[in-house]
């Protein structure tokens, strides 16, 4: 849900029979909000991840709950992140594969062309399948009553919305957040895309300057020219996704160079003007500077958390413009019948994340629960080829805290599927305390590694140890036996000279 | 059997140390004793090559190759050199706060290409005044006054500057533009320039900066080695042409119960064993043809080869395991592991003067060769002419192994051991 300004999908957009049925299901244009009658158990503002899963499993429960959306149901998942840009990253591998048909052995297909109109069909064909699951009609008829509307808070335990009031005893505010606008002088006037325009895109843009190089960029700039678009990406930083282990940025630096993307790190984009109807953007990287000319702009830097329009001043809801919602480690808010959960008030903005907020609120808020934030194991991946996914602490933290860490690294180039598949960048890192196989974090780097990153994530939130893991048979051949691998390298580790020596006697008879 | 083949170990490291040297005889400047980066034409000078040639002058004494007073007399040259040249903000200055820029014009001494004021090639320059300083011990007017400059030279720099407002070292600074935007994060070549700067008698590091950066280190298990990652060879080597960190230990090697010196040598069986695993099926590579580091390429357009695309790059900071690699080996980085792995080092020179005798004419070594792109019968790509931090790091490298003469030197300087008991050094000959 985005509060600050509403988002509908383009006009043009109407002749497609996939954007009508996803409408349908997201923001039935004849919907009838229904009237409010004594009070909610619950009332969830923002139909995104965390909002859908509390109102469900909260009706689930037999809770009497509402669930309010000002736009469109899914959020920013469904309609403008996970979900769509999944999709034409989907697309593009396909197309970096046939053109690299030659290296697997195969034929390449003669005359690879995109045809982008059917790549943007097939993700609204996507969203709208995936949306069928959390349809008006569904969640309705699942016994929670939804309303579209703007909401504002009318006390600390009333909310307004058409001129309906509905009464609560908690409330949930899950209304996510949006992408920041850019201070750089002249984008505005030339017009950019961020992620919530991108995906409305109809022509392929020949030439695309993206800025910023976090996870979005990353993905969207690989994707764009998979997809056939000579693109720019320009990153402030030294390297791309700065927060990860730099092997990994590095990789993932090389793997878009081979790809094709005009590579500007440590650069900033000064100003942005409209020449000949193309846009061109200064940059500045130390001391030299240089010029693009593209025909469209992505951004992809910081997300805003959408609390404006809802009068949480009214609720007793402190909140900060930049950081969201004030919570503390129960997700409660400082109105105690007010929780937050997901983008709002959350520091890692993912869906996943969202969810499990959503699942703390639910037991804090309506059963007495005292689940915490912090004791979540939270991963996340970042889903360029290769994928980069990590889960618990980065080695650096670790250290920063104290902890003396050693990390047991296995290449992907030793992994046997890895080679079969022609996938063999990468690699699993496992980060343990040293003198221990308790596993701190882990950082995969690999074609699959969202997929790899969650028995690591098992592990770390069932307390297994890298001793364990080395227990756990695993199915050869797969990708996923790199973490295995790191095991029983660790499990080698414990062979001492003297092991080593008892058991060279032992076997001498 | 060739002539390689039959001769000592000694006699073939002598002539590759000899002809190395060479380079610092022919592209040096007398008048200012700037050398050449490279000996290419025209080639600006590099202020790391002159601090390699300052460190490679006593060896020369020493192995017979040069008179003392000649070797004075060329140090001499340069350190008034370094201290008589500007500094300042000015366009044509040569330095700033101590430090220097870069590349510097080989007549003039002014800075050219735009280059950065940079540290750590201050802080090379740096290792070989104070090399000077310690060797030139005799009570002569030259030897006399290399001694004061080699002190004042050091002095003069401002090493809490080079911080900007952060916690650790800026790579660099511009003029026209600040400090460079590059974090220096993850173990680098920049150890000596920590013990450097802590010691500083003037304008030291701030004392947390060492364990700020040293926070940033990443000790893994690769191929079952266990020690502290960089990918490129060249970092597990730079710092060790002048310290000798065997046997002493910071607070991370404490806790790593392991040392500076053993993780070159374990970084070192990695870099072979990755050769040997060889992953993207480079042609050459094997168990002594080995050495992945910084430094240039064929900068050869896409190939598609046996199957397989392949990119090769221009100058990049090569690595192992984790890349980019494009079959370019080092050979010189694999000689300059002689001190901490002679059983590979070795085998590794023997190796190239028998299948790639093209590239070892007159025993000198280009700083790349890339044979995948010969379809692996020759040495395919090889660079052109000779890079002088290779050259310098080769005379450095051979001579601590075969006499310790620089470690042994840089002992009796009380800067690099002030500076490392300040990094939390203990132990071994800093007992």
């Amino acid at each position: 849900m985005t509060n600050a300004s509403p988002r509908q999908y383009p006009a043009r957009e109407h002749e497609d029979r996939f954007y009508r049925a996803l409408v349908d299901n997201v923001h039935p244009p004849a919907w009838s909000n229904p009237e409010p009658t004594g009070e909610y158990n619950l009332v969830v503002i923002g139909a995104g991840p965390a909002g859908l899963v509390a109102a469900r499993a909260a009706a689930a429960l037999g809770a009497k709950v509402a669930l309010i959306e000002r736009h469109l149901i899914g959020g920013d998942c469904l309609n403008v992140g996970c979900v769509p840009s999944k999709a034409i990253i989907r697309t593009s591998r396909l197309y970096a594969e046939m053109r690299a048909a030659e290296t697997y052995g195969a034929q390449a297909p003669g005359g690879i062309d995109v045809d982008f109109r059917s790549v943007m069909q097939r993700m609204r064909r996507i969203q709208t399948r995936i949306s069928r699951t959390d349809s008006a009609q569904r969640i309705s008829a699942d016994g929670v009553d939804v309303y579209f509307g703007e909401a504002r808070f009318a006390g600390r335990r009333t909310v307004e919305l058409d001129g309906k009031t509905l009464h609560f005893r908690k409330a949930l505010i899950a209304t996510g957040a949006r992408s920041k606008a850019p201070s750089i002088p002249g984008l505005v006037e030339a017009g950019y895309l961020t992620n919530e325009s991108v995906f409305d895109l109809t022509e392929r843009p020949r030439r695309l300057l993206v800025i910023g190089g976090g996870p979005l960029g990353c993905e969207l700039a690989q994707a764009f020219r998979r997809l056939g678009a000579e693109v720019i990406i320009v990153q402030g930083e030294p390297m791309f996704l700065p927060k990860e282990e730099r092997d990994a940025a590095q990789i993932l630096s090389d793997a878009l160079a081979r790809d094709g993307v005009e590579i500007h790190l440590n650069s900033k984009v000064v100003a942005v003007r409209v020449e000949g109807g193309m846009k061109v953007a200064d940059l500045v990287s130390d001391d030299n500077k240089s010029s693009v000319s593209v025909d469209e702009i992505l951004t992809g830097i910081g997300r805003a958390p959408n609390v404006e329009g809802l009068n949480l001043d009214a609720a007793g809801v402190a909140y900060n413009a930049d950081t969201g919602i004030v919570v503390n480690d129960f997700l409660q808010t400082t109105n105690r019948r007010v929780y937050a959960a997901g983008d709002v008030c959350l520091e890692h903005k993912f869906t996943h994340t969202a969810d499990a907020s959503a699942r703390i609120v639910l037991q804090n808020a309506l059963f007495l629960g005292r689940k915490r934030l912090s004791a979540l194991t939270i991963p996340w991946c970042t889903y360029t080829d290769p994928e980069i996914a990590h889960v618990g602490l980065y080695a650096g933290v670790a250290r920063e805290r104290g902890i003396p860490v050693r990390t047991f690294t296995i290449l992907m180039h030793d992994v046997d599927r890895a080679v079969t598949d022609g996938e063999e960048e990468g690699f699993v890192k496992i980060h343990v305390r040293q003198g221990s196989d308790r596993i701190l974090g882990a950082t995969v780097v690999a074609r699959h590694a969202g997929e790899m990153i969650n028995g690591l994530s098992l592990a770390i939130n069932a307390g297994l140890g890298l001793r364990a893991l080395a227990q756990v048979v695993h199915t050869y051949p797969t990708q996923a036996e790199a973490i295995k691998m790191a095991a029983d390298a660790y499990n080698r580790t414990r062979l001492t000279p003297m092991l080593k020596a008892l058991a060279r006697r032992w076997l001498a008879w | 059997m060739n002539a390689t083949s039959t001769r000592s170990d000694d006699d073939l490291l002598e002539r590759f140390q000899r002809a190395a040297f060479g380079y610092f005889l022919e592209h040096f400047n007398a008048d200012n004793g700037l050398v050449a980066d490279t000996s290419r034409t025209g080639s600006p000078c590099s202020i790391a090559v002159v601090g390699f040639a300052l460190s490679c002058y006593p060896v020369g004494v020493e192995r017979g190759w040069m008179a003392r007073a000649d070797a004075a007399a060329r140090t001499l040259a340069s350190l008034r050199f370094f201290w008589n040249s500007t500094q300042g903000v000015q366009p044509d200055a040569t330095g700033y706060m101590g430090f220097y820029y870069h590349f510097l014009d080989m007549q003039t001494g002014a800075r050219v290409w735009r280059s950065e004021l940079s540290v750590i090639d201050t802080t090379l320059l740096l290792a070989g005044v104070l090399l000077a300083g310690v060797y030139f011990s005799e009570d002569t007017p030259a030897e006399n006054e290399i001694r004061a400059l080699a002190d004042a030279l050091y002095r003069r720099v401002d090493w809490q500057w080079s911080c900007g407002d952060g916690p650790t070292v800026r790579q660099g600074w511009k003029p026209d533009s600040g400090f460079l935007n590059y974090g220096w994060d993850g173990y680098n070549e920049g150890t000596i320039l920590y013990i450097l700067g802590l010691a500083s008698p003037t304008h030291p590091l701030p004392a947390n900066s060492y364990s700020a950066w040293t926070a940033t280190y990443q000790w893994e298990n690769i191929y079952d080695y266990d020690f502290l990652y960089a990918g490129p060879l060249f970092i597990h080597q730079f710092s060790h042409a002048w310290v000798d960190f065997e046997g002493i230990r910071d607070s991370f090697m404490r806790e790593k119960r392991s040392d500076y010196f053993e993780n070159s040598r374990r970084a070192t069986y990695v870099q072979r064993e990755y050769a040997c695993r060889n992953p993207h099926g480079f042609k050459g590579y094997g168990e002594n043809c080995w050495g992945v580091t910084a430094g240039e390429g064929p900068s050869f357009p896409t190939l598609k080869m046996d199957g397989r695309q392949r990119c090769f790059f221009g100058y990049a900071a090569r690595g192992a395991p984790f890349g980019p690699d494009d079959g370019t080996i080092s050979p010189s980085a694999a000689l300059a592991s002689l001190p901490f792995a002679p059983e590979l080092a070795l085998p590794a020179l023997r190796h190239l003067c028998a299948h790639y005798p093209e590239i070892v004419r007159d025993a000198k070594l280009p700083t790349g060769f890339n044979p995948t792109l010969s379809g692996g019968d020759s040495s395919g790509w090889v660079s052109e002419g000779y890079f002088g931090l290779d050259q310098g790091l080769i005379v450095l490298m051979i001579e601590n192994y075969r006499s310790r003469l620089i470690w042994k030197l840089m002992r009796k300087c009380r800067y690099v051991a002030s500076g490392l008991r300040s990094a939390g050094f203990k132990g071994g000959w800093l007992s």
